[in-house]
C-alpha cells in the first residue's frame, strides 16, 4: 500500500505522523520524504546515509555553429527559458521544465540536451525503515520534478509512506497522484479548517480515498470535527494538545519512543487506515 | 517604498498570525497574501472585496477524443507522463491528458500528426483587491490542483506595488508561502526586506538554514525571529547563533502562548487581544525598524 500524509496548512504534524507510523510498524517500510523544499523526516531517524544520488533534468545546449538563429525554439518554449537577441538564443536553465520541445522543433538539429542539477535523493536505513529523502538545491524552483524522482524509487510490494509538502500546488499534487490512500493532518483552528477544505477539494479532484487526523485537539474549537461529520469524512485519529509532544519533537525525538503511551494511538491509526483501504471507500 | 516579506521555510511557525499583527501596527501599509495555495490572512483581516480577477496563465493541452486516431505518438514524448491511452465507453480507444499532470509545454500539440490537440489558455485561479481596517489588501486563490503558483504570486506582488505607488503607501507587508521553491522565490526576489519566522525545533533550525541560504543567494537583507522560543530554550539560542553567523539580524523572541488560537477563533490579530505574546510581537516590529 502507498499512503500519503498531506495537509493544506503547514506545521500540522505531517512529518511527525509519517515517521511515527513508520517506526511503529515492525515490517519493512519505505518512507519517502516528498517535501523536497524542506525535507525533515531524516532529522527523526538514526541510522546511516547509504546513498546520495544527484538528480538532474535535461536542458538545452545550443551548438552556435549549427544554429542559424531561426528562433523556432524561442517561439516554442512556453517557459521563457530561451531568449533570442538576433543570434544564437540564450538558455536560462533555471526556467526550463525539461520538456525537450526545443530539440524537437529545431530544424537544424543544433540543440542537444545536457544535465542541469536540481537536487539529490538520499537513502538512509534505520531498522525497518528505508528513507528516501529528496532535497531540492537552494535557488532551484522545480520542486515537482524532484518529487517525481523520489517517487521513482518506490519498490512494489513494500508498504510506503509519503511525507507530502504543505499546500495544494504542483509539488503536493505530484506527491499525491497515484497513491492508494491519503491522510490529511489538520488542527482544530480556523486556519486548520480553511486549509483542510482546500486539501479535501484537491484529493477529491484527484479521486483519492482519504481520512483525517486532527492534531493538538484542545487548542481551538470543534469546527473541524463538525466539518468532517457533515462531509462524512472519517476522522481516523485525534492527538491531544500536549506540550510534551512539542518538546520531544523540538529535540528530534519520535513520539512513540519519548512518550510510549502514545504508541497505541499510532497502532489504532494504522488499523483504521488498513480498514479504510480494504473497504475502498471514497468519502 | 519598503516591502517586507514574512517567510518561514517550515510551515506552521506562525507567519500569518505575526504578519497580521504587523499589518495592524504599521502605518498606512498595503498588505498582500502570497501563500496562494493555502491563504489564511483573510481569516484574520476580514477583507471587504473590491475587485476580483480571473488569473489565466500558461496553457493546457486537451485531446479532441472524438477525432483522435489513437496513434499514440504523443504518449512517449510527454516527459511529464500526463498522457494515457484509454478505452471509451463505446469500446473505441483514444488518448487522454491528465490536467493535473500536464505542465503546458506544448510538445504533444506540436507533434500530433492529426493536429487534434487543443492548446487552451488555462485558468489557474483568481486574485482579489479588498479593503481591510489596516488598508488595501491583495490576495489570491490558486485553482484546485492548478499550475503556475509562482506567476500568481508575482501578480499579487505587482498589484500590491501598483496600489502602494498610486496611494503613496510607505510600506507593503507580505505573508509569504512556506518552503524554498517556486512561489517563495517569486515572493522574495527584489524585496527590500525578509523576516524569517522560525520555531525552536530540529525542523525549524534545518528549514531556517535553507531559507537563509536562499535569501543570501538573492542578496536580500534578512531578519530572524524565533516563535514559541520557550518550547526549547537551547534550540532557540542555537538558532539565533546560526542566524547571526549568516549575517541575519535577530529581532527578538515570541513566547509560546496558547491564547493565539483563541485570537484566531475571534478573527482578531494577536495585537488586538490581551494575549501575553502581543507585547513580544510589538517589540519585534519595533526592532525591525521599518518605519
Amino acid at each position: 500500500m502507498i499512503l500519503a500524509v498531506a495537509s493544506g496548512k503547514g506545521g500540522t504534524g505531517k512529518t511527525s505522523i509519517s515517521v511515527n507510523l513508520a517506526k511503529m510498524l515492525s515490517t519493512p517500510v519505505q518512507l519517502l520524504d516528498c517535501d523536497v523544499e524542506e525535507p525533515n523526516a531524516h532529522l527523526f531517524l538514526r541510522g546511516s546515509l547509504i546513498d546520495e544520488e544527484e538528480i538532474s533534468i535535461a536542458v538545452p545546449e545550443i551548438d552556435a555553429e549549427a544554429c542559424n538563429a531561426c528562433d523556432e525554439c524561442v517561439v516554442f518554449c512556453q517557459f521563457n527559458a530561451l531568449a533570442s537577441f538576433c543570434s544564437t538564443p540564450l538558455v536560462f536553465p533555471e526556467l526550463c521544465h525539461g520538456c525537450g520541445g526545443c530539440t524537437l522543433v529545431c530544424p537544424r538539429s543544433a540543440i542537444r540536451e545536457i544535465n542541469f542539477r536540481i537536487g539529490v535523493v538520499r537513502t538512509l536505513i534505520d531498522g525497518n525503515i528505508t528513507l528516501k529523502s529528496g532535497c531540492l538545491d537552494v535557488g532551484v524552483s522545480l520542486a515537482s520534478a524532484l518529487v517525481h524522482s523520489v517517487k521513482a524509487s518506490l519498490e512494489e510490494g513494500i508498504t510506503a509512506i509519503l511525507d507530502a509538502p504543505p499546500g495544494t500546488a504542483c509539488p503536493a499534487v505530484a506527491t499525491l497522484r497515484g497513491v492508494d490512500y491519503v491522510l490529511l493532518v489538520t488542527e482544530p483552528t480556523p486556519f486548520g479548517l480553511h486549509d483542510l477544505k482546500l486539501a479535501v477539494d484537491t484529493v477529491r479532484e484527484l479521486h483519492l480515498p482519504f481520512g483525517v487526523v486532527i492534531n493538538r485537539v484542545g487548542i481551538g474549537d470543534d469546527r473541524v470535527h463538525c466539518f468532517c461529520a457533515q462531509e462524512h469524512i472519517p476522522v481516523l485519529l485525534e492527538i491531544p494538545d500536549d506540550r510534551r509532544i512539542a518538546e520531544a519533537y523540538s529535540r528530534g525525538q519520535m513520539i512513540v519512543e519519548a512518550l510510549p503511551e502514545y504508541r497505541a494511538h499510532f497502532e489504532r491509526l494504522w488499523q483504521a487506515i488498513t480498514r479504510e483501504v480494504g473497504e475502498g471507500t471514497v468519502p | 517604498m519598503k516591502e517586507l516579506i514574512v517567510i518561514s521555510g517550515k510551515g506552521g511557525t506562525g507567519k500569518t498570525s505575526i504578519m497580521a499583527s504587523f499589518a495592524m501596527l504599521a502605518e498606512r501599509p498595503v498588505v498582500a497574501d502570497c501563500d496562494v495555495d493555502a491563504a489564511d490572512l483573510h481569516l484574520v483581516l476580514a477583507p471587504t472585496l473590491r475587485e476580483r480577477h480571473i488569473f489565466m496563465s500558461g496553457h493546457q493541452a486537451i485531446i479532441m477524443e472524438e477525432v483522435c486516431c489513437n496513434c499514440g505518438v504523443c504518449v512517449p514524448l510527454c516527459r511529464f507522463d500526463a498522457i494515457q491511452e484509454v478505452t471509451m465507453p463505446d469500446g473505441t480507444e483514444t488518448c487522454r491528458i491528465d490536467p493535473t499532470a500536464c505542465e503546458g509545454c506544448g510538445v504533444c500539440v506540436n507533434i500530433c500528426p492529426m493536429d487534434v490537440i487543443d492548446f487552451r489558455e488555462r485558468k489557474c485561479g483568481e486574485w482579489m483587491i479588498s479593503d481591510t481596517v489596516c488598508g488595501p489588501m491583495v490576495h489570491a486563490r490558486l485553482g484546485v490542483a492548478a499550475e503556475n503558483s509562482g506567476k500568481l504570486v508575482s501578480t499579487v506582488r505587482r498589484q500590491a506595488r501598483r496600489i502602494a505607488e498610486e496611494g503613496k503607501h510607505p510600506i507593503i507587508i507580505v505573508d509569504g508561502p512556506p518552503g524554498i521553491g517556486c512561489p517563495v522565490i517569486a515572493s522574495i526576489t527584489g524585496a527590500s526586506h525578509v523576516l524569517i519566522v522560525t520555531e525552536p525545533s530540529v525542523s525549524g533550525e534545518h528549514d531556517m538554514e535553507r531559507v537563509l541560504d536562499l535569501t543570501r543567494h538573492f542578496g536580500i537583507p534578512t531578519s530572524v525571529c524565533v516563535n514559541k522560543w520557550d518550547i526549547n530554550v537551547e534550540m532557540t539560542d542555537r538558532i539565533e547563533e546560526l542566524a547571526r553567523n549568516a549575517r541575519a539580524q535577530v529581532v527578538g523572541r515570541i513566547r509560546y502562548d496558547p491564547s493565539v488560537s483563541r485570537a484566531q477563533i475571534q478573527e482578531k490579530a494577536i495585537v488586538e487581544t490581551a494575549c501575553p505574546c502581543a507585547e513580544d510581537i510589538r517589540e519585534v516590529w519595533k526592532e525591525l525598524a521599518l518605519q
